[in-house]
């Protein structure tokens, strides 16, 4: 069928007609409800998707598509506000609240003619790594049910129960949109990435994340977790296809008073062949404890593969690197106990039945509403801001993490391009083992390589790069310098290009339509 | 903390001047209840002053007073989840106003935090101020008050402010007892505010009254807010202070029911704010000519020196001109700001007549004024206009009337009945009487009825001449000038 092989395919072939938006949209709503056991949405938008695919064909019908991007079917994390569809951040603080407005980026995408086939899942509040705790419960890893994976890692009997004990979990907090895009029932979706929530499942799921520098994205709409790391991340099959969703997207909104004012100029990705004017940058306190043998491995055979290629490959020093995770703690706990404050139950979302007093209906609205990782992160972040700590916990933290930004304007000032790191420690692990630990435990660990771009507001992107053991994704991660999106982009594609990530074998057995295979990779621009 | 209109500082003005009285050196002594050695109040004010602007601080939902509840809210000021505040360029430009007209040090770059606190009427649990720099630093506000409440007294003072903050309002939270339940109305909610904070300069309530009166006048000639809204906090601490107790140094919300300041919910009875900067407002940078970049757009950017330059005249300055253009007193000019539509009407009377500024200003301040005030009538609802009263002073200065007459006619003119002035006086025979034969022939009549008085003044009691004056009056029934007649009996009484 239809999902294409080289960059412009689909949208080429809805051009042509060979396939219209309407057959596209069937398509990936069917596949959603094939693919359901992953959990990846929790609100599918089938009535308005199937009318935003009718419309779009009428365009095509006159010659007048919108852009590359029209009839695209698209899907979107459950923290973008999309008018008339439920927004939960899957909280049950929010259940049932339907967003009277569009989040701007889901106003550009569907001004581009993209079909916004639902909201994919996540941690709570988008507070997690693993899109474990929410509560709509886990999104389950599509490569779980790879032939990949079930070759390498499931056990002889191959039974049933087994498969369900040994399903990975696809990271987080952006899950969904990554298992979405991996599993194919949609070409694109939205993430949002704070500490690493779109580049570490995108890792874990095979796919292409990117996190744009900080400024670049309008935020409004966005739900936020830390209004000062939050970007709106994007997820595809490709790094050409997340260069135009970047397109769409990028540039000033007089409704985010954080984007930048300059023009944003959408770019064409260049097609680098030589790569020896290059200097890539391998920071060593990335090696961190608990990196996998085998991620070190593959980090270590990129570096030789951009160094074989005539690039100049250096070692580097990002010596705060190790403050990062108790400054973002702090960080991150004081904005979130802020932004939470607003869940009273008053305006909207949960309210409590208890009606002794306005402070109780407060108090027993925002115990029921929150999960106990929110309701910690607000607790903590409450204590850091007050009067008597502020100085020794917020202040502290702000200049640590002026240093932390600074170690990466020294790099960078010293003739380095772009940096090569690993995205994870590890590839996927499976649920059970996963839940051992705690949420903060995990997001403690797992943070550690992406955080620090975000501290820094950087542009940063993951790209599939092998294999493990496991037989499950493993990513590496290039960051780049502010606003230079174009040059990360084309180093992320080359690399892209050297490595030939292979495509998932989804073999989907639990179906009243038998199993199917989908055999080639799919991109849409 | 809410307030309303401007009837409201003018009950609290009238309660303050029960609690303290000044003694005639312009100081304070507390009219103190057990005898013990009175001490000096020091005060200080933190006025907050809502700005005069289309929409609010953050977002693009109207300001306007008196609309249906709720009416006015965007889905910024109703904390909806996604939505993030954008400053409004027409609040920073009064604040920059306001604090060159306090000759304040502008800050080109003033920072924004959220101060946070749970009540109905602050949706996103907190509010978003300038707690760290503020807009405006260091500037002063002259003030002039009568001692001993004598209008021909008046003693300039000084009071430091502080800074000027800009920051949100709240909603309003109507409490129903009776239902248990609290009703919450957010169309003031991000509604854009200046808060002034004047260092504790002040002595006593008068002082504060004054200078409170002042900055109001300065912020409605700016046009940067209409009203000005007065913490009933000086009140409250000198009584607490006079009862003994100590100040805490705490922040009171305003119950508008009971009509006074009340602890907020915290236990420890200190309230811990949480400040922290807004991470979703970059610093506000303002330029002046010497800074402003070449290329810059001018729709982006605040220009203080430009703000300036198109400053209008200060109170303190209208005065000045008032008094030079008009030669009335200082004191004049207070009364004619102090009172809106007041100046205007003065100047429009002038214009009108040949009556000396110096004279009419009395007819305005004596007559128009106080029975404006006993009506409780504004200038603008005077059934008396400015072109009534210049014929009338006319019929006066051309000694058509006297003015006893000239004030019957004015008595009559206040009934609103559409008379002029001339037909006023035609009706009621208030001409003077212009035949001099007629006047002398009573004034004869008068000088052979009183033989006695005659007699005394030509002995030498010139004082008794007044009550031959009165006679006349009486006979001509006020319709005679008493210069005139004073002349003519003088003469008479000569021959």
């Amino acid at each position: 069928a239809l999902k294409g092989g080289s960059p412009f395919q689909v949208s080429a072939a809805l051009k042509e007609g060979r396939v219209t938006p309407t057959e596209l949209c069937q398509k990936c709503l069917s596949l959603i409800k094939s693919t359901k056991f992953l959990n990846a949405y929790i609100t599918v938008a089938e009535e308005t998707a199937l009318k935003q695919a009718e419309e779009s064909e009428k365009r095509y019908g006159r010659g007048q598509p919108l852009g590359v991007l029209d009839g695209i079917p698209v899907a979107v994390k459950d923290n973008f506000n999309a008018a008339g569809i439920e927004t939960t951040c899957a909280s049950k603080m929010l259940k049932g609240y339907i967003s009277p407005y569009n989040a701007t980026v889901v106003q550009k995408l569907l001004d581009q003619g993209a079909v916004l086939l639902g909201k994919t899942n996540l941690d709570e509040f988008a507070m997690g790594s693993g899109s474990t705790d929410g509560i709509f419960g886990p999104v389950r890893n599509p490569w779980s049910y790879s032939r990949q994976y079930k070759e390498k890692s499931v056990p002889k009997s191959h039974s049933q129960e087994d498969e369900e004990s040994n399903w990975v979990i696809t990271g987080g907090s952006s899950g969904g949109s990554a298992a979405a895009v991996s599993s194919f029932t949609c070409f694109a979706a939205l993430g949002s990435d704070t500490g690493g929530s779109t580049r570490n499942p995108a890792a874990h799921c095979g796919v292409v994340g990117l996190k744009p520098t900080y400024g670049l994205i309008s935020r409004h709409g966005l739900i936020p977790l830390v209004n000062s790391m939050d970007v709106p991340g994007i997820l595809t099959r490709c790094v050409d296809d997340a260069a135009v969703v970047l397109g769409t997207l990028a540039g000033h909104d007089p409704k985010d008073s954080t984007t930048i004012q300059d023009n944003f100029k959408p770019f064409d990705l260049p097609n680098l062949t030589d790569v020896s004017k290059l200097s890539i940058g391998i920071p060593k306190e990335y090696h961190a404890p608990g990196l996998s043998s085998e991620i070190l491995s593959l980090w270590s055979k990129a570096a030789d593969l951009f160094k074989n290629a005539g690039a100049k490959v250096i070692e580097v020093s990002l010596p705060h690197t190790r403050y990062s995770i108790v400054c973002y703690h702090v960080l991150c706990t004081a904005e979130v106990a802020s932004n939470m404050a607003r869940f009273d139950g008053l305006e909207y979302g949960h309210r409590s039945d208890m009606n002794k007093s306005t402070e109780s209906m407060y108090a027993a609205t925002r115990r029921e509403g929150f999960n106990d990782v929110v309701r910690g992160r607000i607790l903590s972040g409450n204590y850091f801001l007050l009067k008597q700590n502020y100085e020794n916990y917020f202040i502290k933290a702000q200049k640590v993490r002026r240093l932390i930004a600074n170690d990466f304007v020294k790099v960078f000032g010293s003739g380095v391009d772009i940096l090569l790191t690993p995205t994870t420690l590890s590839d996927a692990v499976p649920y059970m083992e996963f839940i051992k630990e705690d949420n903060r435990t995990r997001s403690a660990q797992d943070d550690i390589l992406t955080q620090a771009a975000n501290m820094a507001g950087l542009p940063a992107i993951n790209v599939p790069t092998g294999l493990s053991e496991r037989g499950l994704p493993v990513g590496l991660q290039f960051i780049g310098q502010s606003f230079q999106e174009k040059q990360l982009l084309t180093v992320a594609k080359w690399f892209e290009k050297q490595v030939k990530f292979p495509m998932i074998q989804l073999e989907v057995k639990r179906h009243d339509h038998g199993a199917f295979q989908h055999q080639k990779s799919a991109s849409f621009s | 903390m809410a307030a309303a209109a401007r009837g409201y500082s003018g009950v609290w003005r009238r309660a303050w001047q029960r609690a303290v009285a000044c003694n005639a050196r312009g100081g304070a002594v507390l009219a103190g209840k057990s005898g013990l050695a009175p001490w000096v109040p020091v005060v200080g004010l933190e006025i907050h002053a809502q700005i005069s602007s289309n929409s609010k601080l953050f977002s693009g939902s109207q300001v306007q007073f008196a609309a249906p509840p709720n009416s006015l809210v965007s889905f910024f000021d109703a904390s909806l989840p996604g939505t993030l505040p954008v400053l409004n360029r027409r609040c920073v430009e009064a604040a920059v106003m306001t604090g060159l007209a306090l000759n304040c040090s502008i800050n080109k770059k003033s920072l924004f935090d959220r101060k946070h606190y749970f009540y109905a009427d602050l949706p996103a649990g907190y509010q978003i101020t300038q707690q760290r720099v503020p807009i405006a630093v260091n500037g002063s506000l002259s003030y002039s008050l009568c001692i001993d409440n004598k209008m021909s007294q008046m003693v300039t003072k000084t009071v430091r402010i502080k800074q000027i903050q800009l920051e949100q309002d709240s909603g309003k939270s109507l409490h129903d007892d009776t239902r248990s339940q609290t009703l919450v109305d957010l169309n003031r909610a991000g509604v854009g505010l200046m808060e002034v904070v004047m260092e504790p300069d002040m002595c006593c309530g008068e002082e504060a009254a004054a200078a409170v009166r002042e900055l109001q006048l300065i912020l409605q000639t700016l046009g940067s807010s209409q009203a000005v809204m007065a913490d009933y906090e000086i009140e409250r601490q000198i009584e607490e202070l006079e009862n003994g107790g100590t100040i805490l140094n705490e922040t009171r919300a305003f119950d508008s029911k009971l009509g006074c300041t009340v602890p907020m919910r915290d236990k420890e009875g200190k309230q811990d704010y949480r400040f922290m900067p807004e991470p979703n407002l970059p610093p506000l940078i303002l330029y002046d000519a010497k800074s402003l970049p070449a290329n810059m757009n001018h729709q982006q950017v605040v220009n203080i020196d430009w703000i300036h330059e198109r400053l209008p005249d200060l109170p303190s300055v209208k005065r000045a001109k008032l008094v030079e253009q008009y030669g009335i007193l200082p004191e004049h000019s207070f009364t004619l700001l102090n009172e809106d539509g007041l100046t205007e009407f003065f100047e429009n009377v002038v214009k009108q007549t040949q009556m000396k500024p110096k004279k009419v200003i009395g007819w305005i301040l004596n007559d128009l004024l106080s029975y404006l005030k006993q009506h409780s009538l504004t200038v603008e609802e005077s059934p008396v206009s400015s072109v009534l009263l210049a014929d009338l002073l006319n019929l006066l200065e051309k000694k058509e009337i006297s003015s006893t007459a000239a004030k019957q006619v004015l008595a009559e003119l206040w009934k609103g009945e559409g008379k002029t002035p001339l037909e006023i006086v035609k009706e009621k025979k208030l001409e003077l009487i212009q035949d001099q034969k007629e006047l002398e022939q009573i004034c004869q009549a008068v000088i052979d009825g009183q033989e006695n008085e005659v007699m005394a003044i030509k002995a030498g009691n010139r004082k008794v001449l007044n009550k031959l004056i009165g006679l006349v009056q009486r006979e001509t029934q006020g319709r005679s000038n008493p210069v005139l007649v004073k002349q003519l009996l003088e003469k008479k009484l000569s021959e």
